[in-house]
């Protein structure tokens, strides 16, 4: 028995409700956040998390009270990001029942939020999100502001700054094909995996069951993140994890 | 009414915890009152005691040690008295004699061993998901999860036991480790019960109604 991959639903949220859109534009309803973390919850999600997709740059804070519902009723880890500025946004999202935050703008402007809250709070409830678009052959920059504001930054490169500061983990978005289905950028996974001890949580462009597959056995990833083939009944969690375990993938038994 | 002491030093997501033990309480039919508290005369009298942590054994171990009377609360409530314990996480780490995370840090000592680094061995770090904890020996609060039930870690740090019939459970990852504990009335679990879904709601609604 091993570490099994985690398969995680995440739930894009603005103005407390679920959305999710095709490249962060065109934004589509479903529902609200709690509901549907609690029934992802009945369905044995590994994790669940919740991102702010509006939070950075409308300078809202994060979802308190979507988060305070969702920790009443879900007995599984929840991570939270959007919008995390300062070591007291990632203690308030503790407080109000999450397991982890996850820092994506700030972390870029302000690396030393990475080492400020891991040192605070434990490098396992730091996530750094890192929305990555390729610029050339193995070669990916980070984007931020929902893909908005480039960085200049090597994607690679800060990977490896965020764990040496502190970061327990790594959710890395293909910002190419965050919402087209056509597959996760397995490329970018595995460059970052590779070069990095902390688990690496795989997220945009999961568009069916073999994504989820290819995330782990060929990006290196920990834990696969996916929204919409979830959400609109595509494939339920149960189709997920037996399709990671058909393909020899150690997944939790239930 | 019976009362559970969720003890608040100033770390981690206390209230999951809080959450967890009155859920598994209606699902063993008891009735129980649970308070996330840092007073000590509340937790002197407290039938059952759980001490959650999240972070560093020495910033945990300060937290403990700066509540006014709460650490001196605590060990006579359940060293003296032997009220029944669950230490969770960084909790249960807080339970051997030393920690060796950044600086070397006294614990409570109620269990000869150490708190160090795990060593992966080229797996990942933190180790983060879930895992098989493995019983190695009957335990009525323990018995309560399936022979290699998965549960939920979240953690670089392990205990290395002095002594080997403390060790409750075992997880690998990397390297074999001690994943839960248990001396007397004293229990604790490297895992995280409050996110472990059914089974780890099982294993607090055998705490909540354990006689050591």
């Amino acid at each position: 028995m091993t570490l099994a991959a985690r398969i995680i639903p995440c739930l894009d949220v603005k103005d407390g409700r679920v959305v999710k859109g095709v490249n962060f534009v065109d934004l589509r309803d479903a529902g609200d956040p709690a509901e549907q973390a609690a029934v992802y919850d009945a369905q044995h999600a590994d994790e669940i998390c919740f991102l702010d997709i509006s939070a950075s740059h409308e300078g809202r804070g994060t979802l308190m009270d979507v988060v305070r519902r969702t920790a009443e009723r879900c007995f599984t880890p929840l991570t939270v990001g959007g919008g995390v500025r300062a070591v007291e946004d990632v203690r308030a999202l503790l407080l109000a029942g999450a397991d982890k935050a996850a820092i994506n703008t700030a972390a870029i402007k302000t690396p030393d939020l990475i080492d400020a809250a891991s040192a605070k709070f434990g490098a396992q409830c730091i996530v750094v999100a890192i929305d990555a678009k390729a610029v050339a052959h193995d070669r990916w920059e980070i984007f931020t502001h929902g893909g908005r504001t480039a960085t200049g930054k090597d994607a690679v490169a800060f990977a490896i700054e965020a764990v040496e500061r502190g970061a327990g983990e790594l959710l890395v978005t293909s910002m190419d094909r965050d919402g087209t289905g056509a597959g996760y950028d397995i490329a970018l996974l595995h460059a970052i995996s590779s070069r990095v001890r902390a688990p690496v949580i795989a997220s945009g462009g999961a568009g069916g069951l073999q994504d989820l597959v290819d995330a782990v056995k060929l990006g290196g990833a920990s834990a696969v993140l996916a929204a919409s083939i979830f959400h609109f009944g595509r494939h339920t969690l149960a189709e997920a994890r037996a399709a990671m375990k058909a393909a020899g993938i150690d997944v939790r038994p239930l | 009414m019976q009362t559970i002491a969720v003890i608040d030093y100033g770390s981690g997501n206390l209230r999951s915890v809080e959450r967890a033990l009155l859920e598994a309480a209606a699902r063993a039919n008891r009735r129980r009152e649970v308070r996330v508290t840092s007073d000590p005369a509340f937790v002197r009298r407290a039938d059952r005691i759980v001490l959650p942590g999240q972070g560093a054994f020495a910033e945990c171990m300060g937290g403990l040690k700066r509540a006014e009377g709460l650490a001196e609360a605590l060990v006579e409530r359940v060293r003296t008295d032997g009220a029944p314990f669950l230490g969770v996480c960084v909790g249960m780490q807080l339970l051997v004699e030393l920690g060796l995370e950044r600086e070397t840090t006294a614990g409570l000592a109620w269990m000869p061993g150490v708190c160090r680094k795990l060593e992966p061995h080229g797996a990942t770090l933190p180790h983060m998901g879930w895992n098989a904890a493995r019983i190695v020996r009957p335990h009525p609060v323990f018995d309560a999860l399936a022979p290699a039930a998965h549960v939920y870690f979240a953690h670089s740090f392990i205990v290395d036991l002095k002594t080997e019939t403390d060790a409750a459970a075992f997880t690998t990852h990397g390297e074999t480790f001690a994943s839960a504990v248990a001396r007397d009335n004293v229990l604790g679990v490297q895992f995280h019960p409050e996110k472990s879904q059914d089974a780890g709601l099982a294993l607090l609604a055998r705490f909540v109604d354990w006689t050591p």
